[in-house]
């Protein structure tokens, strides 16, 4: 109890509620402020990208950016048989003013690679026409555009631009749960040579599950270890879990592609000691077997730190207590000891669950043509194919996902219970 | 040891005087393929061009396609100078407003006299692009390994020479090779390639071997596997696997049948810095002596007539005349085909995606 | 398996792929977890025979106990080995990855050191001139050109984030911090997003806003992706914080600055600096990002190793890995050192 001071209470009449309420919300706006310049930093460094490239996924104007006037004239077309010949002459009109832009993201070639993605093989029917285009003059425009190319008179063409006039659209959604326009507009499923999407994240979850699993059962037995043995000794044999933990990602995947690979440090002791022939070398890199060992060894820390920093703080009496009550072994260990650390295995499980299912470096490098999962499909379509708006609604769909898993696990165990070391 | 101390008394002094290093106005950033081929370039362009005008090249590396330039010309900073892109990326991105537009009337007319727009190859001057060379897809094998390899259907005959094959990581220019194995003509290929049945006939000869592919995706990796015995038979661009040979000694055949031949140009991203000097280094390294020269470093064909009777023969080994090993050599060119930009723009975004689906399952 | 979930999803009708897909994420991360547990209950019950050895323990608890030391060693060996392997490899003669003969019988011809040489020369415009051979390898050698611009990054970031982080770690802590669980999760989800969606959308945004293929851009992303270690790390050296200290302090006087610089600042000043190291390291290993966002002029050291081993592998990337591991357990003296230190200023018992 502090002594009242008379003259703050002179010139402070509030009832003593109301500062206190007062104070608190000063309290409360300091903390906040604290936090405010990061806050701030990561809206605009990450959470305002992220949330353009849920925009990117929904939004691409190549058609409408391309020809203008066309986009909203086609509007009205009822999609039966061909547009009328005055959609036809705004178009061609259009598309002779397009082929003189050479402004990037405006040229005929944009709008072009836009309608190629739903219709394979009809890019070079855009760039053509529309150098053809400026030379008509004068109508009729419809028998003259198809004179340059019969595929105008293709009514799927104009249903697609039709489509990708809007500048809001679900087709690239479309296209990453493969799925595809047919020849009349409707949604139906892809040929099944061209699926992809979907196989392949059920594969990359797949992985992800295995991997998990795997990582369990090795952290365990370790992590347990770890916490009963006497400190000094506990802490170097940490080292060996820390090191790696510190050690570079890549140095780590080009450490397992010199010791996997054909010609490499296993394969060649292998053959030295005659377990295999020299032509019998096994293939154990640059395929699922190599993900799933890099991986492994690269997120198993992320499972034995949390496993250990939970066994830590078991009680070893209770087991005593159990084991001296006549329990049998096994079953003191399932109801007395596993369940205490159910929090550790959690916490490890969705942290290893969620950073694998977002791996890209280790399959990219070690997976060979098994590596493809969903994170290189996102980057191959970033930074090969460029079809940018596609990639994107792969990458929000993965973000669901781990949004998702990322909610769970703050509601089981809460993210600020994570510890490094 | 004495050497070290040397050198470290005469970087104290350098150091005293030294300024922050920063590039001139005048440098130009030229990106290529890397390897062998970015070396060509270095002694053939780069260092003349240095020595006439006292401006210096500096050379990057890439693995090709338009992802970067797009990236860098979206993004309002553009780096790079000149780029070397093969014709169907020339022609897209002319086609995506992402490259310059090139003025060909300023290009030097032929050593010989011959105007610059009849010198060159037909193709090699495109709207955004003037080209330099002629490249090729070829298969190789290493002679010290494996004997009598007989024409590209051996490339797909496990059951005649076992062991594992490679393949570049992508539909083009597999595609084309599965179909001149299964017995198309190379006249034939694309208009095969163009029906959803030449598709799959062509997928299917890739099928006879894909368990045994390794899939590689940079130029520089085939001779390497081939070398370290991870493959009996790998394709490759030739120039790399002729250097290879002749300067590493190893002991690998190129198979020049169904070879898949390309061009390569120079285009320059839009917005791009310095392109006045930029330009002179175009027309610099596309004369008919600077081709030339080139090709006495890597058998790539040079794009300019005037520039075929002139190639000499290999720098380091003056008794190896290089004419016979380019792509266009007649002895080399009885089963070719050209690799066609038009069929690739359409189709390579649908092509790709089922190859990506094919190769996971 | 993935036939029939595959099967069952396009049964259903994909409009519904997304909550199919969740669902099945969750499915999958439950079953793994129950497969887990189930398979611990099975083969885990030696494990509590590790803990005190009796003189009376049976032959066959002898035998577990045995058997629980091999597996636990061999998963340590596992997580140790190749992180060490690759020195001995690293100066190998031959221009393989693996142990040579002459590696093996110890002869001293084959072991050399040139591809650390290599690493300075690689890129170098005359490797054997004398006269300017520092300035030529200072400028021009990839790997060093590579090395300036991975600390050059990641000292910036490390600075930036521990700054901001520790802010927010501050106010975090803080018994009065409204909406405390959502601004956490908030700051702690740069770790979780996958890196490609963080590097697309950075990259999507940044070119938009005229940053990316620059020194800003890579570097507002490093340090992005290095502020959850800083936070998390400052958090956990203030949460056995005892407020009344800062109370104390101001009951004596002290104004506000007075008070962090004399009391709160040398408290979690390990925190502090292993938090800044957590974010140096993420930032000198980060790649992804890199490769998005970074152009050649900014290529790191990760960046370089990644198209060293996608294209031409040869052992000099294993000389760049044994002197990155070298600096790894630098590091981690360091931290231990510092976690030491912490433990003892706040009073803690060791361990």
């Amino acid at each position: 109890m502090t002594t009242a001071n008379p003259s703050i209470d002179q010139a402070n009449t509030l009832p003593l509620k109301e500062k206190l309420a007062k104070t608190t919300a000063i309290q409360r706006r300091r903390a906040f402020l604290l936090t405010l310049p990061l806050v701030l930093f990561l809206l605009i460094s990450f959470v305002f990208p992220i949330g353009q490239m849920l925009f990117n996924s929904i939004h691409n104007n190549k058609v409408s950016a391309v020809v203008p006037d066309f986009a909203t004239a086609i509007q009205q077309w009822d999609g039966q048989g061909l547009p009328s010949e005055a959609t036809f002459e705004i178009f061609v009109k259009d598309l002779a003013k397009a082929k003189k832009v050479r402004e990037v993201g405006r040229t005929v070639g944009n709008m072009a690679t836009r309608i190629n993605y739903e219709m394979p093989g009809s890019r070079s029917l855009f760039t053509k026409s529309a150098r053809k285009a400026g030379k008509i003059k004068q109508g009729p425009y419809k028998e003259a555009l198809i004179k340059i190319d019969k595929k105008w008179a293709n009514p799927q063409v104009w249903l697609t631009l039709q489509r990708a006039s809007h500048d809001i659209s679900p087709s690239f959604y479309v296209a990453a749960m493969d799925l595809k326009y047919n020849e009349t507009g409707e949604v139906v499923e892809a040929d099944e040579l061209y699926q992809i999407y979907l196989d392949n994240f059920i594969k990359t979850l797949w992985l992800a599950a295995l991997i998990t699993f795997i990582c369990v059962l090795l952290a365990y037995p370790v992590a347990y270890l770890l916490s009963v043995l006497p400190l000094r000794q506990s802490n170097l044999l940490m080292i060996m879990v820390l090191l790696p933990f510190w050690t570079s990602l890549l140095v780590r995947t080009t450490a397992w592609i010199a010791i996997l690979q054909t010609e490499g440090v296993i394969n060649d002791l292998l053959v030295y000691f005659g377990v295999i022939g020299d032509d019998g070398r096994i293939q154990m890199i640059y395929n699922q077997t190599g993900t799933i060992i890099a991986m492994v060894h690269i997120l198993l820390p992320f499972m034995i730190l949390p496993l250990y920093s939970v066994m830590k703080t078991i009680q070893p009496t209770y087991m005593r207590a159990a084991l001296s009550m006549g329990s049998k072994p096994f079953y003191a260990y399932r109801r007395v000891y596993l369940p205490q650390t159910i929090p550790g295995l959690a916490a490890g499980t969705l942290l290893v669950f969620i950073l694998a299912i977002g791996y890209y470096i280790t399959p990219a490098l070690v997976g060979g043509q098994d590596g493809l999962l969903i994170s290189n499909l996102i980057a191959y379509h970033i930074q090969k194919s460029l079809n940018w708006s596609l990639g994107a609604a792969l990458g929000t769909m993965l973000l669901v996902v781990v949004l998702l898993l990322y909610w769970v696990y703050n509601k089981l165990i809460g993210i600020d219970k994570l510890k490094f070391g | 040891m004495n050497k070290i101390i040397k050198k470290t008394l005469i970087a104290a002094a350098v150091a005293t005087t030294m300024v922050a290093g920063s590039a001139q106005a005048e440098d130009i950033t030229v990106v290529s393929w890397g390897g062998a081929y970015t070396k060509s370039q270095v002694e053939a362009y780069h260092k003349p061009w240095n020595g006439y005008t006292g401006n210096t090249v500096i050379s990057e590396d890439y693995n090709g396609g338009l992802a970067e330039i797009k990236a860098q010309v979206e993004a309002g900073n553009v780096t790079w100078n000149l780029v070397d892109v093969e014709l169907s990326d020339a022609v897209r991105g002319c086609d995506e407003g992402i490259l310059e537009v090139m003025d060909h009337s300023v290009l030097p007319d032929g050593a010989n006299g011959v105007p610059a727009a009849e010198d060159f190859l037909p193709g090699a001057l495109a709207e955004c692009a003037v080209g330099n060379i002629v490249w090729s897809t070829v298969f190789i094998h290493d002679e010290s390994k494996i004997q009598g390899v007989d024409g590209l259907k051996d490339f797909f005959d496990l059951g005649k020479f076992p062991g594992k094959r490679g393949l570049r990581k992508g539909a083009k220019p597999n595609l084309e090779l599965a179909l001149m194995a299964d017995g198309v003509e190379p006249a034939d290929v694309y208009e095969v390639l163009s029906t959803e049945a030449g598709i799959d006939r062509a997928f299917a000869k890739l099928d006879t071997i894909k368990d045994s592919t390794v899939w590689w995706e940079s130029g520089a990796q085939p001779p390497q596997l081939l070398a370290d015995g991870e493959v009996v038979m790998t394709t490759a661009y030739n120039g790399r696997v002729f250097n290879a040979i002749a300067s590493e000694g190893k002991p690998f055949v190129i198979n020049w049948d169904g070879q898949v031949w390309d061009l390569d140009l120079w285009v320059i991203p839009k917005g791009a810095p310095n392109q006045e000097a930029t330009m002179d280094f175009v027309k610099f390294s596309t004369s008919t002596k600077a081709l030339a020269d080139q090709a006495s470093w890597i058998p790539y064909g040079p794009l300019r007539k005037s520039s075929f009777g002139l190639v000499s023969s290999f720098h380091s080994d003056p008794s190896l005349d290089m004419a016979p090993h380019m792509p266009t050599a007649p002895a080399n060119f009885t089963r070719a085909l050209q690799n066609d930009f038009e069929f690739w723009a359409d189709n390579s975004d649908q092509l790709n995606e089922r190859f990506n689906a094919w190769l996971t399952k | 398996m993935i036939n029939f979930l595959q099967k069952s999803i396009n049964n259903k009708g994909r409009a519904y792929f997304f909550l199919a897909l969740a669902t099945l994420s969750v499915v999958l991360l439950t079953g793994t977890m129950k497969a887990a547990v189930g398979f611990l209950l099975i083969f885990g019950t030696p494990l509590y025979f590790m803990e005190k050895m009796h003189d009376y323990s049976t032959t066959g608890e002898r035998f577990t106990r045995y058997v629980f030391l091999v597996i636990s060693a061999s998963v340590l060996i596992f997580l140790i080995a190749p992180v060490l392997i690759i020195m001995p490899l690293s100066f190998n003669a031959e221009p393989y990855f693996t142990f040579t003969d002459g590696m093996l019988s110890f002869d001293s011809e084959a072991y050399s050191a040139r591809w650390y040489l290599d690493i300075l020369h690689n890129g170098m415009k005359a490797p054997e001139a004398i006269e300017g051979w520092w300035s030529d390898m200072w400028n021009n050698a990839q790997w060093v050109r590579a090395a300036r611009n991975s600390f050059f990054i990641a000292t910036v970031s490390a600075i930036i984030a521990t700054t901001l982080g520790t802010l927010a770690a501050l106010g975090l802590s803080r018994p009065e911090m409204p909406q405390r669980a959502l601004i956490t999760s908030l700051l702690i989800s740069p770790m979780i997003v996958p890196l490609v969606i963080t590097a697309t959308g950075m990259f999507f945004f940044y070119s938009s806003i005229g940053i990316a293929k620059t020194y800003t851009g890579v570097i507002l992303a490093h340090v992005t992706l290095g502020v959850p270690f800083v936070i998390i790390t400052v958090t956990a050296t203030l949460s056995g914080f005892d407020m009344s200290l800062v109370r104390a302090s101001q009951n004596m006087g002290a104004n506000g600055w007075t008070t962090f610089r004399r009391i709160i600042m040398p408290l979690i000043l390990p925190g502090m600096i292993s938090g800044a190291l957590f974010a140096f390291i993420t930032s000198l290993d980060e790649v992804v990002a890199v490769l998005f966002i970074a152009d050649v002029e900014q290529r790191t050291i990760p960046r370089q190793m990644f198209s060293g081993i996608r294209e031409q592998i040869s052992p000099t990337i294993l000389a760049v890995a044994s002197i990155l591991v070298v600096m790894s357990v630098a590091l981690l003296t360091v931290l231990e050192l510092l976690r030491r230190r912490s433990e003892k200023l706040r009073g803690m018992s060791p361990g």
